[in-house]
C-alpha cells in the first residue's frame, strides 16, 4: 500500500510561507513527479511528506491513518537523496543493511535482502566496497538499494539523478522506471528535468511557488495545460506567447503556440527574418523575428535554413493555445 | 532538518554542557562577588563584617594596579602579535617544498606539549640564568657583560617564554589554513604577473583571516589567565614590574591573605576579561559567520 | 601547494627552515640533554655540548626521592577521564549546534568560550572552599570534573566546527531508516566524526595534562598530578639544574611522545573553523 493525502498542507520557514495551502492526493502504485522552478518548493513537499520537516498546519495521511505528527522511521517512507546521503565508513553491504539493522532483522533475513537488491540493481561485485570506492551511478544504486529493503509504502525521490552525467542519467531513469513497473510501489519523484518528468511520470504535479498549477498526466499537461505557466514549463523548447491583435484575432489574450506547431511553408500567413538557425540534425531551432513578435519555431530535420532568410510561417487551428486576462486556457 | 521532536531532542541535548557551565560560571562568581564586600583575612579570622566598597577602593589606588593592568594587556598583546606574525612566517617557510617536511613539523610542535611550570623553569635556569644560563655564556664568549633578563626585562622575557609556548599552536593553525589554500588561486595570480609579496598580500593573508581570528580568540582565552610562568620565574618582580593583574590577585589571597581584595580583584579581572571578550566575540562572530 | 621549484630555492627554503625548527625546538633539546649531565658539568662555563660526562644518576635521583609513579597515574587518569567525560557531555551538544542551529546556537557557542576568559587565580578562593566542601580537594575525581568542565567549551567548539562539514542529508537517511537519535549518533554520526574526535581528544589529553593551576591549587599529595610533581623541583640553586631536568623531562615525557606519535590525527582537527 502507499496511499498518500495531503490536505491543506502549508509549511512557513518563519515569517516565509513556502507552501500555502495544498491539497493533493497520491494513489497507490502511482509514479508522480514533482516539477517546477527552482525554489518552488519540490523539496520541502517532499520532505514534509517524509517526516524530516513539520508541516505549519494541516494533515498528512498515509494509508489512512493520520501521519502528521508521526517522526520519518513509523511513515514507511524511504527516500533517497540527491547527494545520495550514503554512510561513507560502511561497506556497500552494510549501507543497505542499514535500515534492517536498526529494525532488528534477524541477520540471516537481512542478508538475503541484501542479496537480493543487490541482485536486482546489479550491485553484487561491489558489496564489499565502501561508497568511495564506487562511481556515482553505483553510488546511486546503491541509495536506492537502501530504500529497496525496507519494502517502504512509497519512495521518495529528491533530484536522484541530478549529479550523473547525461548518459549515465538515461541509463539510470530507465532503471528507476523498470524498478517502479516490478515492484508496483507508489513512488515521489522530484526533478526539475521536463524529459525525466514526461517519461517517468504516471501523473505530474506543477509546483510554483508552493502552489500547484496542475496535476495530470503527462500528456494531458502537454495537451491542456490549465494556464500560462504550465504552457510555458512543460515542453521544450517554450511555447510561444503571442499578445495584441494576432490573439485577438482568436478571441482571446494570449495566443500560445508550441515551436513545434509551427509549420514553415510558401502559403504560411506570418512572416519573418531567421536571426538564429541551431542545426541539431534531427531537428532545426529557428529564432525569428516575425509580424507576430520573436518566434522560436522546431522545424524536423535540416531543411537549410540560415541566418537572414525570410520565411513564411503558419500553425494548424487545432494546435493553438488561447488564454485569458488572467492567464487561464480558454 | 528540524521537526519539533528534533528541536526538542536538541535542547535536551545541550542543556547539561549548559547547565553544567552555567554552575560552573555562576557559584564560583557569586561567591567572589560575595567576599569582595566582605572584610575576609585569614590572618585575623575572628573580625568579619562588610565593608562596602572598600576593598575596590583599595585596588584601583593601590600604586601598582594600573601598572598590573597595563602589563597584562601588554603580555596578552604581545604574546598574540609574535606568535601571529612569527607563526605565518613560519607556516609560509614550512608550507614550501622542504626536504623532511615531516620532522620538521615535529620540532617545530614540541613547546606546545611542554608544561608551563616547565618551559618556564627551562628558560629561567637553563637559559636567562645570569651565571649559568646559555644566554649569559653567548654573551661572555662574545666580550659582554651577560645580560639580567629577569631583572631588566621582566615583561619582555616573561612574553618570550609564553611566545615560545604558544608559537607552534599558532604554526599549526596557520599552516593547516594555508595548505587548504587552492593552488590553482596562487597559479592564477601568478600567471597574472602578480610578484611573491602580492600574491601574499591579496591573496595568502586573506585566506588566512579566520585562521587568524581563531588563533587570536583561542590564544587570548589562556592568556587572560597567565599566572605559572610568571610565578616560576619573575614572582611578578623585580618590583611589580611584572605584576599582571591575575598575579596581583595571587599576592593578596596567597601572600597578604586577604581574600576580600582578592575576591574584589578577581572581580576587576573578571570584568576586564568580558569587555574584551564582548568585542573579540563580535570581532570572531563576523569571521566565523562565513 | 605541491608546485615545481628549482633545486637551489629549495636548498635555501630547507636550510631556513631546518635552522627555525631547530631554534624552536632547542631548549626542550638542551634540557633532555642536561638531564644526562652530572650536576658539575650541567653548569660549566663554557657549556659542554659534547665534551659533559654522561650519566642516568639525576634519574635515578629523581624516581628515588619523589613517588613519580603515582603522579604520573594521577596524571594519566585526570587528562584521560577529564577529556573523556568531557567528551561524552560534548557530543550530544555539538550534535545538536551543528544539526539543528538556531538563531542562538553561535550566542551560546561564544558564552561557553567566555566562561574560560575569567581568570582562574579570581575564583581560586571560592573554588577552593567548595572543593573542600563537597570532598573533592585533592582527588581525582575532583581534578577531572574541574578540567572536564575547564576544557569542556574547547571541546564542543571542536567538536561543532567538525560535525559542520559532515553533510546533513546523511543524518536525514539515517533517520529514515529508522535510526533513533541514539542510534543516529552511534552508528553514523560518531564513526564519520571519528578524525574529528580524535583530534579532540588529543588536543585536550594535552591540555588536561598541562594544566597547572588548578592542579596544583586543588591538590596537596594523593591527586597530585606530574604539574604537582615539577612544581615541588622548582627554584633550585646551581647545583640542581640536571636533577631539575631529569624531572621536567620526566614530567613531559610522556605527552611529548604521545604528541609526537600522534601528530597528524590531532592536527587534522586542528582547525577550529579555520579552515573552509
Ligand atoms: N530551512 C529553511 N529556512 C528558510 N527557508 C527555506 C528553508 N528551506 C527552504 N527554504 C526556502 O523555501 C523555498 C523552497 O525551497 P526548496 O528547497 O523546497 O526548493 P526546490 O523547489 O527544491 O528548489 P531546487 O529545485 O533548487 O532544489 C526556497 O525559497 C527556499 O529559500
Ligand atoms: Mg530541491
Amino acid at each position: 500500500m502507499g496511499q498518500i493525502t495531503l490536505s491543506s498542507v502549508t509549511k512557513s520557514f518563519g515569517e516565509v510561507n513556502v507552501i500555502p495551502p495544498l491539497d493533493l492526493q497520491i494513489n497507490d502504485g502511482e509514479f508522480v513527479v514533482f516539477v517546477g522552478p527552482s525554489g518552488c518548493g519540490k523539496s520541502t513537499l517532499l520532505r514534509l511528506i517524509a517526516g524530516l520537516e513539520d508541516i505549519s498546519s494541516g494533515q498528512i495521511i498515509i494509508d489512512g491513518t493520520d501521519a502528521t505528527h508521526a517522526p520519518p522511521a513509523q511513515r514507511g517512507l524511504a527516500m533517497v537523496f540527491q547527494s545520495y546521503a550514503l554512510y561513507p565508513h560502511m561497506t556497500v553491504r552494510k549501507n543497505i543493511a542499514f535500515p534492517l539493522k536498526m529494525a532488528k532483522v534477524p541477520q540471516a533475513e537481512q542478508d538475503r535482502k541484501v542479496e537480493n537488491a543487490a541482485r536486482i540493481l546489479n550491485l553484487g561485485s561491489y558489496l564489499d566496497r565502501r561508497p568511495g570506492q564506487l562511481s556515482g551511478g553505483q553510488r546511486q544504486r546503491v541509495a536506492i538499494g537502501r530504500a529497496i529493503v525496507r519494502e517502504p509504502a512509497a519512495f521518495l525521490f529528491d533530484e536522484p539523478l541530478s549529479n550523473l552525467d547525461a548518459a549515465l542519467r538515461v541509463t539510470m531513469r530507465q532503471e528507476i522506471s523498470e524498478l517502479h513497473q516490478s515492484l508496483k510501489t507508489t513512488m515521489i519523484y522530484v526533478t526539475h528535468d521536463q524529459v525525466e518528468a514526461m517519461t517517468m511520470a504516471d501523473k505530474i504535479v506543477v509546483l510554483n511557488a508552493g502552489r500547484i498549477e496542475q496535476v495530470g498526466a503527462p500528456l494531458e499537461l502537454y495537451t491542456k495545460p490549465r494556464n500560462l505557466f504550465v504552457a510555458g514549463f512543460i515542453g521544450s523548447p517554450k511555447m510561444n506567447f503571442i499578445t495584441g491583435p494576432e490573439a485577438q484575432k482568436h478571441g482571446c489574450h494570449t495566443l500560445g503556440i508550441r515551436p513545434e506547431h509551427i509549420e514553415v511553408s510558401a502559403e504560411g500567413p506570418w512572416s519573418g527574418t531567421i536571426g538564429l538557425a541551431e542545426h541539431l540534425g534531427s531537428d532545426t531551432f529557428l529564432k525569428v523575428s516575425s509580424d507576430l513578435g520573436e518566434l522560436t519555431v522546431r522545424v524536423p530535420g535540416e531543411r537549410g535554413l540560415h541566418h537572414g532568410q525570410t520565411i513564411r510561417m503558419g500553425a494548424p487551428a487545432d494546435k493553438l493555445y488561447r488564454f485569458d486576462q488572467n492567464g487561464l486556457a480558454l | 532538518m528540524s521537526t519539533q521532536s528534533t528541536r526538542l531532542a536538541s535542547r535536551l541535548m545541550v542543556a547539561p554542557s549548559v547547565l553544567l557551565l552555567l554552575v560552573w560560571m555562576i557559584v564560583p562568581l557569586a561567591m567572589t562577588l560575595y567576599f569582595s564586600f566582605r572584610f575576609y583575612r585569614l590572618l585575623s579570622p575572628d573580625r568579619t563584617g562588610w565593608v562596602g566598597i572598600n576593598n575596590y577602593t583599595w585596588f584601583f589606588r593601590a600604586p601598582d594596579f594600573w601598572l598590573a593592568m597595563f602589563n597584562t594587556l601588554a603580555l596578552v598583546g604581545g604574546v598574540l602579535i609574535i606568535t601571529v606574525v612569527l607563526g605565518t612566517l613560519i607556516a609560509l617557510l614550512i608550507d614550501q617544498p622542504v626536504k623532511g617536511q615531516g620532522v620538521l613539523r615535529i620540532l617545530v610542535i614540541a613547546p606546545f606539549f611542554v608544561m608551563p611550570p616547565v618551559a618556564a623553569s627551562i628558560w629561567e635556569n637553563l637559559f636567562m640564568h645570569p651565571q649559568n644560563g646559555l644566554f649569559a655564556a653567548a654573551s661572555k664568549a662574545l666580550g659582554y657583560d651577560p645580560i639580567l633578563f629577569l631583572e631588566h626585562y621582566p615583561l619582555l622575557s616573561v612574553i618570550g617564554i609564553v611566545s615560545w609556548e604558544w608559537l607552534p599552536f599558532a604554526t599549526l593553525i596557520l599552516l593547516t589554513a594555508m595548505q587548504s589554500l587552492s593552488s590553482e588561486q596562487l597559479e592564477a595570480a601568478e600567471m597574472d604577473g602578480a610578484p611573491a609579496f602580492a600574491r601574499f598580500r591579496y591573496i595568502v593573508l586573506p585566506h588566512l583571516t579566520r585562521a587568524i581570528t581563531v588563533v587570536i580568540l583561542i590564544q587570548t582565552i589562556f592568556l587572560l589567565g597567565i599566572f605559572g610562568e610568571i610565578y616560576t620565574t619573575t614572582q611578578g618582580g623585580p618590583g611589580s614590574a611584572s605584576t599582571t593583574l591575575p598575579y596581583m590577585i595571587f599576592k593578596q589571597a596567597i601572600v597578604a591573605k586577604d581574600i576580600g581584595r582578592a575576591a574584589a580583584g578577581g572581580i576587576i579581572a573578571v570584568v576586564l576579561a568580558n569587555i574584551i571578550a564582548f568585542f573579540l566575540m563580535r570581532g570572531m562572530g563576523r569571521h566565523l559567520d562565513n | 601547494m605541491a608546485r615545481a621549484v628549482s633545486p637551489s630555492r629549495k636548498f635555501w627554503t630547507t636550510l631556513a627552515a631546518w635552522s627555525v625548527a631547530l631554534v624552536i625546538f632547542f631548549p626542550v633539546f638542551w634540557m633532555v640533554l642536561t638531564s644526562f649531565k652530572t650536576e658539575a658539568s650541567a653548569v660549566a662555563t663554557p657549556p659542554q655540548l659534547f665534551s659533559a660526562e654522561w650519566t642516568l644518576a639525576n634519574y635515578q635521583d629523581v624516581w628515588a626521592r619523589s613517588d613519580y609513579p603515582r603522579f604520573f597515574w594521577n596524571s594519566v587518569v585526570i587528562a584521560l577521564g577529564s577529556t573523556l567525560l568531557g567528551l561524552a557531555i560534548a557530543i550530544p551538544a555539538a550534535w545538536s549546534m551543528a544539526f539543528v542551529p538556531g538563531k542562538r546556537t553561535k550566542d551560546l557557542l561564544m558564552w561557553m568560550l567566555s566562561t574560560k576568559m575569567m581568570p582562574a587565580v579570581a575564583v581560586m578562593v571560592p573554588l577552593y572552599l567548595v572543593f573542600q566542601k563537597l570532598g573533592l580537594f585533592d582527588t581525582r575525581i575532583g581534578l577531572v570534573l574541574a578540567l572536564m568542565l575547564m576544557n569542556l567549551p574547547i571541546i564542543i567548539w571542536m567538536l561543532y566546527t567538525y560535525f559542520r562539514e559532515i553533510p546533513g542529508e546523511i543524518l536525514e537517511a539515517a533517520r529514515m531508516d529508522g535510526a533513533s537519535l541514539w542510534n543516529e549518533i552511534i552508528y553514523v554520526l560518531t564513526p564519520m566524526a571519528v578524525p574529528g574526535i580524535a583530534s579532540t581528544l588529543l588536543l585536550n589529553v594535552i591540555l588536561a595534562w598541562n594544566e597547572a593551576f588548578w592542579t596544583i591549587t586543588l591538590t596537596t599529595t594523593k591527586a597530585a598530578p606530574l604539574s604537582a610533581f615539577i612544581a615541588s623541583f622548582s627554584a633550585p640553586q646551581g647545583l640542581f639544574y640536571a636533577k631539575l631536568s631529569a624531572a621536567s623531562t620526566m614530567a613531559i615525557a610522556p605527552i611529548l611522545i604521545l604528541g609526537w606519535f600522534s601528530q597528524k590525527q590531532l592536527v587534522r582537527g586542528l582547525t577550529f573553523g579555520a579552515v573552509k
